[in-house]
């Protein structure tokens, strides 16, 4: 950026990319990229929103990594590492801090994208595929949130944790050993944390790395959506930024915002603070007696709520399998939203989808309101 | 007009690369001091490694010594027989810490007379539980100390 | 085969005839619902299976009382004089005792005889004073261990204040009723009624329970020692021992009271009221007591506001959120220094004492300092957080101007 300063520089860099160029062509991707454009509407705030939540992904791998150095997964030694980085290790509090406070952010950075996205229809085709990326990128999330709530093997995440695995077990027929595969045997145990570890930083990031690469190269490829009322505007009407140099700059302002509150965050409340809170605590304890309120991470809330307030039974189904079978409908459905709406792409409003989508954003804010006031 | 235009522009960019720099350096920093490995190297887990060996415990007038063990206070002794055994020093009576007497081979509690023998026993005195006994490993010079299976 | 069940089947009537308890078939009738035939099924010997004719002689089997009373070894009701060798019967013979309960000793009759209750019985024929069931009570007897038990250690006070607390029984014998008052409000009966610590000593614990006596004024050390080993050696070794013993003052009583053995306060040493030093010494009596008293109180008070103050900073850390888990634990080594420094009162000598309170004085300097050490890293960070705040704020800045010059 400060290339400009002195013509050494300037030249020298030039001759770096001269030297790439020679051999993989980035000029054609540098003109490609030139001719991109964002549409410039009452919305395009929206177009940020993904951006910030692979940002606080990028720094969830970087401050992932550090915490590696020093955690040590297993029922004698996870606590008593997590114990040691935060009081030993230097700038190990700020370190997990920001892990902690990255991880919420970000699953709650992807839930405000997912919605934005499905209130501009942005869904619709050809965007099928970036959508359906989108929400497995969002389930893998909240199983990253899951599985890491686990490793410090403190009080609070293991009842949490033998709570939430429970739920595993109404599933129909492989409840059982569903169960059993997740927990690594009949109880939540050390053997768990060597798996919910495993699953932490290598499968989840495996498979977030492919979806995101799928994810990226959509949105790349086929540029931001453009409002559904567009079909029908004529070419002159429609506004556009130029992608490199203007929104890749407003995106990166964006980002050090987001970086600055984060800083602000993991600093003053390197603990949380009110429902998000992650305080290291007491060791679990296998024997011990459960905490009087066994709250679930905010994400989790509106179904861990949804379940408890169903009736034992829902005609000849048990509440809890009754349940389940909802959430899976449910969760299917809005996947599906792509296809079940056929209005938008024709510039029409899909009012039944539309309706759909504000029961379930009415549900899950109720639910999770409902499940901080009880108790 | 178009010189001072282009003096302006050079002053932007070195403020935003001086902000860059600053910014990568403000992340950069923590980072690296959180690679630089603490004093204590690794984090003690279950097992402890006493920062002392036999002839510091030999030193003590009383052949025990005391040592933290995660959040406990635990204490080392030297029998007679030369074995070496570790339990939580904290009286199960008042929360005093016991110590050694090995004119009595005994571990002792002074606030109320506690005794306990050296396999952790409350013998006599107000004591109402044992003594949580730790398991002792010697590789070499060095003591391990670790929690007993439940 | 079939007439050996025939037979069988017409001695069951003989056979539970021959197992019942005929006593209780008639006491039931006319005792009360707290008679002893009502009350016996919660007796200790009862669950054990020692029934009536096993202490009162006689048979169970017959249905005339009349009948019973002629049966040869029959005992009926023991007098007062009498119970202590009634029970002695089995409870003094050592084979008897193996066989039924081996970890009990045998020797009740012989230190009851030694008691100033036994002595009374036997020299003066004292019809008032207590004997066995005075105080285990009789037909539901219990044994130490059981919580209704009037014998279990939280309920012993109350057996003994009976009678000791009754001013009216009591008037003919001249001795106080204060003591179970006193007792209650004691740091002992504090811990043991109030804390329920099974630990803490009841009445028999320094009294003896089958011997009891009010122990001699010179072997209070090996009284109180019981417990508070260490005071009581320091004390026997300090120059105090022989002072007390000349002028007959009881060792450990003299400071601490009896029966109203309050928490020791630190209040009690030094040369100024509520001292107890200065109910015999005297600025000019020729000894170094008040001066050490002072040197004392002043190392004890050295320490303890030593530890307050650590206690302030170490939770000034705490509330700031730092991680405070190795002050806490020094915290509590500071305490333990403290006890003993404390319990070093009791050498009278400075030199024992210093060496505790210095150490306890330094450790709660560490803990100031390391708490101290814990507030600083948190202005720190936010020192820290408001420079990199500041550097992320300039690149910000830098970018949003670059973004408005954009063409």
């Amino acid at each position: 950026m400060s290339a400009s300063n002195s013509g050494k520089d300037e030249s020298l860099i030039s001759k770096g990319y001269d030297w790439i160029d020679s051999r993989f062509k980035i000029d054609a991707l540098v003109e490609y990229m030139s001719h991109k454009v964002v549409p410039l509407h009452s919305h395009s705030i929206f177009y940020y929103l993904g951006g910030i939540t692979l940002f606080l992904f990028l720094i969830q791998v970087a401050s992932g990594i550090l915490l590696l150095m020093y955690y040590r997964p297993g029922a004698d030694s996870a606590y008593e590492s997590v114990r040691f980085i935060i009081s030993e290790v230097e700038f190990g509090w700020l370190v997990r801090a920001i892990h902690s406070w990255s991880a919420n952010l970000m699953v709650f950075g992807a839930f405000i994208h997912m919605f934005t996205v499905f209130f501009t229809k942005a869904y619709r085709a050809p965007r099928e595929l970036t959508w359906f990326s989108g929400i497995g990128l969002l389930a893998l999330c909240m199983t990253f949130g899951f599985s890491g709530y686990l490793l410090p093997w403190n009080e609070l995440a293991f009842f949490a944790t033998r709570v939430g695995t429970g739920m595993a077990g109404a599933v129909p027929v492989i409840g059982e050993q569903l169960l059993i595969v997740m927990r690594g045997g009949e109880g939540v145990t050390g053997a768990t944390i060597g798996r919910f570890f495993g699953l932490h930083v290598a499968i989840l990031p495996a498979a977030f790395t492919v979806l995101l690469t799928i994810h990226l190269a959509a949105v790349q490829r086929q540029g931001m959506s453009e409002p559904v009322d567009w079909v029908n505007k004529p070419e002159s009407e429609k506004k556009y930024m130029k992608f490199f140099p203007h929104f890749i700059y407003r995106d990166a302002l964006v980002w050090l915002i987001v970086l600055n509150i984060l800083a602000l965050l993991a600093v003053i409340f390197p603990d949380g603070i009110g429902v998000v809170h992650w305080p290291l605590g007491e060791k679990a304890d296998l024997f011990g007696v459960p905490p009087a309120v066994i709250r679930p991470e905010w994400y989790f809330m509106f179904a861990f709520q949804a379940l408890k307030m169903l009736p034992a039974h829902v005609w000849f189904l048990e509440g809890e399998l009754f349940g389940i079978i909802a959430f899976s409908v449910g969760g299917l459905l809005w996947a599906m939203v792509p296809f079940l709406d056929r209005k938008s792409v024709k510039g029409k409003e899909p009012k039944l989808v539309m309706a759909f989508g504000v029961f379930v954003v009415i549900f899950i804010l109720a639910m999770t309101i409902v499940g901080y006031l009880v108790e | 007009m178009a010189k001072k235009d282009s003096s302006r522009r050079d002053f932007i960019s070195w403020f935003l690369g001086g902000g860059t720099l600053a910014t990568l350096g403000a992340i950069a920093y923590p980072a690296m001091r959180f690679i630089n490995p603490p004093e204590s190297g690794e984090a003690n887990v279950s097992q402890l490694k006493l920062p002392f060996g036999r002839p510091e415990i030999q030193a003590e007038p009383s052949n025990g010594k005391t040592f933290k063990f995660g959040r406990d206070l635990g204490i080392i002794v030297l029998t007679e027989a030369g074995d070496l055994r570790a339990f939580a020093a904290t009286c199960t009576h008042l929360d005093c810490t016991v110590q050694h007497r090995p004119d009595l081979g005994i571990l002792w509690c002074s606030c109320h007379n506690g005794r306990y023998d050296l396999d952790g026993g409350n013998i006599s005195g107000p004591p109402p539980r044992p003594l949580e006994k730790y398991v002792v490993n010697e590789v070499g010079d060095d003591i391990f100390i670790k929690k007993e299976e439940v | 085969m079939k007439k050996l069940i025939f037979i069988l089947i017409l001695f069951v009537p003989v056979l539970v005839l021959a197992g019942q308890n005929n006593c209780l078939t008639c006491h039931q009738d006319f005792e009360d619902d707290d008679g002893p035939s009502h009350i016996f099924s919660r007796d200790v010997h009862s669950q054990k299976g020692i029934g009536c004719v096993d202490c009162h002689g006689g048979d169970a089997s017959l249905e005339d009382m009349d009948e019973v009373r002629e049966v040869r070894g029959y005992r009926g009701v023991p007098s007062h004089r009498e119970v202590p060798d009634f029970c002695a019967r089995c409870h003094s013979d050592a084979t008897y005792m193996r066989n039924h309960n081996p970890a009990l000793a045998t020797d009740q009759l012989d230190k009851y005889k030694t008691s100033v209750h036994g002595e009374r019985l036997y020299r003066n024929n004292d019809k008032k004073v207590a004997n066995c069931i005075s105080c285990h009570s009789v037909h539901e007897m219990g044994n130490g261990k059981m919580p209704h038990s009037s014998t279990h250690p939280f309920n012993i006070p109350y057996t003994c204040g009976k009678c000791h607390s009754n001013p009216e029984y009591m008037a003919e014998y001249g001795i106080a009723t204060d003591q179970l008052h006193n007792f209650e409000q004691s740091v002992h009966g504090k811990a043991l009624l109030e804390k329920r610590d099974a630990g803490a000593p009841a009445c028999n614990d320094c009294h003896s329970n089958h011997g009891a006596a009010p122990p001699g004024t010179e072997n209070l050390a090996a009284v109180c020692g019981t417990c508070h080993a260490l005071e009581a050696e320091l004390f026997v070794k300090s120059p105090h021992n022989d002072a007390f013993n000349e002028k007959n003052f009881p060792m450990c009583e003299t400071c601490h009271s009896n029966h109203l053995v309050v928490k020791p306060s630190d209040a009690m040493i030094g040369d100024k009221p509520p001292s107890v030093c200065i109910r015999c010494h005297s600025d000019n009596d020729g000894t170094k007591g008040l001066e050490t008293a002072k040197a004392f109180r002043g190392m004890i008070d050295m320490v303890v506001a030593g530890r307050e103050e650590a206690h302030i900073a170490l939770r000034e850390a705490i509330t700031k959120g730092m991680m405070t888990t190795d002050e806490e634990l020094r915290l509590k080594e500071v305490d333990q220094a403290l006890i003993q420094t404390r319990t070093q009162v009791h050498s009278f000598n400075m030199e024992d004492m210093s060496p505790h309170a210095v150490l306890g004085k330094a450790l709660t300097d560490t803990v100031k300092a390391n708490s101290a050490g814990l507030i600083d890293e948190y202005y720190f960070r936010r020192k820290g957080l408001g420079l990199a705040s500041l550097f992320i704020t300039l690149m910000a800045i830098g970018l949003y101007i670059k973004i408005r010059r954009l063409p």
